[in-house]
């Protein structure tokens, strides 16, 4: 808050109406973080895939587009549930108004579902032979499998406007100045990586060393970044009196610097040691537990970052 | 034509009387409101003034409410009222988080959004909005600020220099203006707003936003486990502040 510096100008609101208060709140943030996940998996997987052969990294090709799945499937359910008129949810697609970046990211993302749920049939079909054999559907998924590398590019492609239109969605949230940034799309793009590359880190036990070495150096690389824009918002951001006085609830003694400090050691500063230390004598507890951490950070960092700017007062 | 609203801050007295007419016209729930008229109080005692501020939507000419709506239930009416169709919205509370002005609130009965129409359906029918109808000083102005010789442009005119809108660094080209206002009445982080200290009451928050039992989950699962009666005491957190308040006289 501005401070009064001379008792003529001191100003206290001594009546007012009830004021919003967290209005999008931790539903939205696990919709951000499962989005994450559903993104990042593939746009990391798909990397993984396009540099080393099946045998060195065996699951990919299956479990890449089923986790993307559920984590999209997460990821639309609470965007349903977080709206207050959830069976309007077809207006979107009815009514649509295309300025607005939840629109188009609606459109997006029901596409890009749809995209991996074929990948996902057609990489579990593959995997598992004898499941539903006599199934026609599943048959004629089996006979069309190459289409799984077909689709791979424009999946990918895909993801990456998904992944970042949430960051447009908060630069269009015009009263909330923190997200007004460019930065908010670094971020949700090493967001995704990061959630992307702690993931497959959590199922690379059964990969050869080199990728699983270079999947825990995209995670490390990735927090590092990331960690380094957040620590350039809180130490060096002087832009207006809106995006300060949203800062002051992280910098210390503000009601969500626990929660941002937290999601930064838990998130970034661990899961970045545990990587460097123990990459080269491949020690997979360690590395695992790096990607455990950094899903759990990633989180609490977005939950902070989504609510601070919903605690100013605006009217 | 492009309507416009000013409020000329030297004669509004704080009497509230534009909110309850609009909240009687508009029928705008209990802990929810279009207009709302701020009092601060500025200097220190003995020498303290208090100024009273009228907020309602500013009906922004670039309205992010608009851009934002993904099923343009927010749009524009042809006479620059940035006008809302409560069937279409879908709850997402976009709005919210884009007007710069809090002027948009959840009708928690509805569960839609809501907003200052500047009674738009009055005004189709010739009349004037009902805060301009009752304010007793006409601190309310209203008008086409297209016609130079509408009421409101020759009071624009009038007070060139010392006409203001609130927060024009965010681009959104508001229609509503303020006459006589400062930056501790206009600009909410040049005041102090203390958590529970407030004439009257101590809500300085509201606990949830619209019906709080107002998702997907609750429509499946209330028929079986029911919820709490859903009334105008609830959602605005005034029934845990009466269990705190009996508590201390115990």
């Amino acid at each position: 808050m501005v401070e009064s510096t001379v008792a003529a100008t001191h100003a206290v609101v001594s009546f007012d109406v009830a004021l919003n208060g967290i209005v999008w709140g931790w539903m939205i943030t696990l919709n951000m973080w499962a989005k994450s996940i559903g993104t990042g998996v593939i746009m990391v997987g798909a990397y993984m895939l396009y540099k080393y052969s099946k045998d060195k990294i065996p699951n990919v090709r299956w479990l890449m587009p089923i986790i993307s799945f559920v984590a999209l499937n997460v990821f639309l359910l609470f965007t349903l549930l977080d709206l207050h008129q959830p069976l309007r949810m077809v207006n979107i697609f009815f009514h649509p108004h295309f300025t607005s970046a939840i629109t188009v990211g609606a459109w997006m993302a029901s596409l890009f579902t749809g995209l991996v749920t074929l990948l996902a049939a057609i990489g579990l079909l593959d995997y598992m032979p004898n499941l539903l054999r006599s199934n026609k559907t599943a048959k004629k998924v089996r006979a069309n499998s190459g289409l799984y590398e077909k689709l791979l590019p424009y999946i990918v492609f895909l993801a990456l406007p998904v992944t970042m239109y949430t960051a447009i969605i908060m630069a269009q949230s015009s009263a909330r100045g923190l997200w007004e940034a460019p930065i908010e799309m670094a971020q949700m793009m090493l967001a995704a990586i990061m959630a992307g590359s702690a993931t497959l880190l959590i199922v690379a036990e059964s990969w050869g060393k080199e990728p699983r070495a270079r999947i825990a150096m995209i995670l490390a690389v990735t927090v590092a970044i990331s960690f380094t824009l957040y620590m350039g918002e809180y130490f060096f951001s002087f832009k207006n009196s809106e995006v300060e006085a949203t800062l002051a609830f992280i910098h210390l003694g503000g009601s969500y610097s626990f929660e941002f400090w937290f999601a930064m050691i838990v998130g970034y500063i661990i899961p970045f040691a545990l990587v460097t230390t123990s990459v080269k004598e491949d020690n997979y507890t360690l590395l695992r537990f790096a990607g455990i951490l950094a899903l759990i950070g990633l989180y609490f960092a977005k939950d902070v970052w989504l609510k601070i700017p919903q605690l100013l007062p605006l009217s | 034509m492009k309507l416009g609203f000013l409020v000329d801050l030297n004669l509004c007295m704080g009497c509230k009387g534009c909110e309850i007419a609009c909240k009687v016209e508009n029928e705008v729930p209990l802990a929810s409101w279009r207009l709302k008229v701020k009092y601060v109080d500025i200097g220190v005692f003995p020498d303290t003034s208090r100024s009273f501020t009228p907020m309602r939507c500013n009906h922004c000419e670039d309205a992010p409410c608009e851009k934002i709506c993904p099923v343009s239930a927010l749009h524009y009416l042809p006479n620059g009222i940035v006008n809302i169709d409560s069937s279409r919205c879908i709850g997402c509370a976009g709005c919210i988080m884009a007007c710069p002005y809090d002027a948009i609130y959840m009708n928690p009965e509805t569960n839609t959004a809501d907003k200052c129409t500047y009674c738009a359906h009055r005004v189709e029918g010739g009349m004037m909005p009902a805060c301009v109808v009752a304010c007793p000083v006409e601190a309310n102005i209203f008008g086409d600020i297209d016609n130079k010789d509408s009421h409101i442009s020759r009071y624009i005119m009038e007070h060139q220099g010392g006409v203001q809108v609130r927060k024009p660094e965010k681009h959104t080209n508001p229609k509503h203006y303020y006459v006589g206002g400062g930056n501790q009445t206009l600009n909410p982080l040049a005041h102090q707003r203390i958590e529970g200290y407030s004439l009257f009451t101590n809500i300085t928050h509201l606990d949830t936003v619209g019906d709080p039992n107002h998702s997907m989950l609750d429509r499946f699962l209330t028929p079986i486990f029911g919820h709490d009666h859903l009334d105008n005491t609830g959602f605005a957190g005034m029934e845990s502040n009466k269990k705190d308040s009996n508590k201390g006289e115990h």
